[in-house]
C-alpha cells in the first residue's frame, strides 16, 4: 500500500525529475561535472522562484566602502602575464582616446562605440555592492550606460540568448537575456564620481548587480551577443560556476 | 491517562531502551547528517579563501574586521599594492590592487557548498511538514507541561555535568530544549543566512539584509551559526557513545 506521505514524496521527485530535464536542453553545458548540475539547479532555482524585475540594493554616499583590485592582473603592465595587452596599454598612454566597444553577433547593426557614443544612449547612477565570491564585498557608486540600450540601439535580434563580454585583459564572461535587460545591468565609465580609474577596469566595465563580482568583467573590448552558450572566459572551463547569483 | 506515544515505544531487544525512529525521520536524520558534514568542509575551504569576518553592509582586505581566523596563508598576508584615494570622495575610501596569490578553492567550494545545501534545505522542507503533520514535534520534541519545572531542568543539568546518561526511550528535557533550538533556531539562521549573502535572493527579498544587518554581518553571523551547529554535533555525538554508541546507532539508521 503506497502511504499519502509516499505519494506525495514521488510527486515531488518526479516533478523535479521533469523540470530538470525540460530546461537542462536550455541550461548551459555541465561539462560532465556533477558540481555544474548543482549550479544549474540553482541558476533554473532562481529564474523560476525569483523576481527577474527585482533591484539589487542600492546605499546612500555615506555607505560607500574602500574598494579592493583583485583581478588577474594589470592589462597595461607587460610584466603581468596573463593579462597583458599591447593594444590596451597603447590606448592608456593615449589616455583612451582612441577606445571604442565593439558590439557584434546577433545584432542587425553591428558597430563600434566610443565612451561619447556610449554616453549618448542614457545614464544610470547606482549606489551598489560588490559580492566577491572570496567572502568580501565593496559599496561603490557607478555611473554609466544601460545594457539594454546599448543593444537596442545595435538592434539586438530576436534569436538573441546569451550576452558575451571580453576584456582586454583576456578575461571574459556571458550572461543571459534577463541580466543583461535587467535595470542595473550597465556598462560603468564613472566610479564615485570620477572616471572609471585604470586598474578598475578604465575606461568602460560591467556592472551586473544581481550577480557576485567575477561576472563584471573590466577592460572591456567587446561585446558578442549569441543564440547559443558561449563561455568567453577562463573560468568556466577551470570549475566556476557559470551563474552566480548565489 | 497517559497517551500511548506512536511514534517513539519502547522497542524490545535488540535494542532495549533505544528509541525506535519512524523511518522518514532516519532517512532525514542520514541526509541532513552527510550534507551538514560536506557543508561543514566545503564552508571551511571557502572560509579559508577569505578568514576575516566583518559586521555591518560591507567590508573588505582595505576595510576594518571584526576578528581574522589563522585558517589559511591568507591569514594577514599584507601582499597590496600602494593605496590610491579616491579623490572625489572625502571618506578616505582608497582602492589598491592585491599582489599576493592567495589561497582560493572556490571553484569547487562553492558549487559543492551549494550542491549540499540543496539535499539539506529540500530535506530539511520534507521533515519540517512531515514533523508538524505526524506529531513528531508536538509528541517527541515538545516538552510536557510536567516537565516545565526548574527543578526538572537543574537536575538534568546537574546530571550531565556528573556524565550520568539514562536511556529510558524517551528524550530528555535538557535534550528537547536542545534538539529545538537546533532545528527551530539554529538551521532556521543558517539557512537565512546563507541567503542573504546571495545577490540574486536579496534583490527579491532585501528584508533579509535589514534583518540581519547587512551582506557582512550575516555571512559572519552564518560563521557563528556554522560553528554553533558543529559543537552541537559534537556533543551529540559524545551523548550517543556514552548511551550507548552501538544501540543508538543502529536506532538512528537501520533498526526498527
Amino acid at each position: 500500500m503506497i502511504s499519502r506521505r509516499q505519494a506525495i514524496l514521488t510527486g515531488l521527485t518526479s516533478a523535479g525529475a521533469l523540470l530538470l530535464s525540460g530546461c537542462l536542453k536550455k541550461a548551459p553545458p555541465t561539462y560532465g561535472n556533477i558540481l555544474r548540475m548543482g549550479d544549474d539547479l540553482t541558476y533554473m532555482a532562481q529564474r523560476g522562484l525569483l523576481s527577474q524585475r527585482a533591484m539589487a540594493m542600492e546605499y546612500q554616499k555615506s555607505d560607500i566602502t574602500s574598494f579592493p583590485v583583485t583581478d588577474i592582473g594589470d592589462a597595461a603592465d607587460p610584466a603581468s602575464k596573463n593579462a597583458y595587452s599591447k593594444d590596451y596599454q597603447q590606448l592608456q598612454q593615449n589616455n583612451y582616446k582612441d577606445f571604442a566597444l565593439s558590439v557584434e553577433g546577433c545584432v542587425a547593426k553591428p558597430r563600434k562605440y566610443s565612451v561619447d557614443d556610449l554616453k549618448k544612449l542614457g545614464a544610470r547612477t547606482q549606489i551598489t555592492r560588490h559580492t566577491c565570491e572570496e567572502g568580501w564585498s565593496a559599496i561603490a557608486e557607478w555611473t554609466g550606460v544601460p545594457l539594454s540600450a546599448v543593444l537596442k540601439d545595435a538592434g539586438i535580434l530576436q534569436t538573441a540568448r546569451f550576452v558575451c563580454f571580453y576584456g582586454f585583459d583576456k578575461y571574459g564572461e556571458s550572461i543571459d537575456m534577463l541580466d543583461a535587460f535587467h535595470p542595473q545591468t550597465i556598462l560603468a565609465h564613472t566610479m564615485n564620481g570620477e572616471d572609471l580609474p585604470a586598474r578598475n577596469g578604465a575606461p568602460l566595465r560591467l556592472r551586473v548587480e544581481t550577480q557576485l563580482g567575477y561576472k563584471n568583467v573590466k577592460f572591456l573590448q567587446r561585446i558578442v551577443v549569441t543564440d547559443k552558450f558561449t563561455d568567453p572566459g577562463p573560468d568556466i572551463k577551470s570549475g566556476w560556476s557559470w551563474y552566480t547569483g548565489i | 491517562m497517559p497517551i500511548p506515544d506512536q511514534n517513539m515505544i519502547k522497542s524490545q531487544s535488540p535494542s532495549i531502551g533505544a528509541i525506535a525512529h519512524k523511518r522518514w525521520v532516519k532517512g532525514a536524520h542520514f541526509i541532513i547528517t552527510l550534507s551538514f558534514v560536506a557543508l561543514t568542509i566545503s564552508g571551511y575551504v571557502i572560509l579559508m579563501s577569505h578568514p576575516r569576518l566583518y559586521w555591518g553592509k560591507a567590508g573588505n582586505d582595505l576595510t576594518p574586521a571584526l576578528f581574522e581566523l589563522p585558517i589559511s596563508r591568507n591569514y594577514h598576508h599584507n601582499g597590496w599594492a600602494q593605496s590610491i584615494p579616491f579623490k572625489n570622495l572625502n571618506g578616505g575610501q582608497v582602492s589598491a590592487a592585491r599582489t599576493y596569490d592567495i589561497f582560493n578553492k572556490n571553484g569547487w567550494g562553492r558549487s559543492s557548498h551549494f550542491l549540499a545545501a540543496w539535499f539539506l534545505v529540500i530535506t530539511g522542507i520534507v521533515y519540517f511538514i512531515a514533523g508538524f503533520f505526524s506529531g513528531h514535534f508536538r509528541n517527541n520534541l515538545a516538552p510536557r507541561r510536567s516537565e516545565f519545572r526548574l527543578k526538572l531542568l537543574w537536575r538534568d543539568f546537574a546530571a550531565h555535568f556528573r556524565r550520568q546518561t539514562h536511556n529510558t526511550g524517551k528524550y530528555g528535557l535538557l535534550q528537547k530544549v536542545t534538539y529545538l533550538f537546533v532545528i527551530f533556531f539554529l538551521f532556521p539562521v543558517v539557512i537565512l543566512t546563507g541567503f542573504t549573502m546571495s545577490p540574486a535572493i536579496t534583490a527579491s527579498y532585501p528584508f533579509l539584509l535589514k534583518m540581519f544587518f547587512g551582506h557582512q554581518s550575516a555571512r559572519t553571523i552564518h560563521f557563528f551559526a556554522a560553528a554553533l551547529l558543529l559543537l552541537f554535533l559534537l556533543v551529540h555525538v559524545v551523548m550517543i557513545a556514552r548511551s550507548g554508541f552501538k544501540r543508538n546507532i543502529w536506532a538512528i539508521t537501520f533498526g526498527r
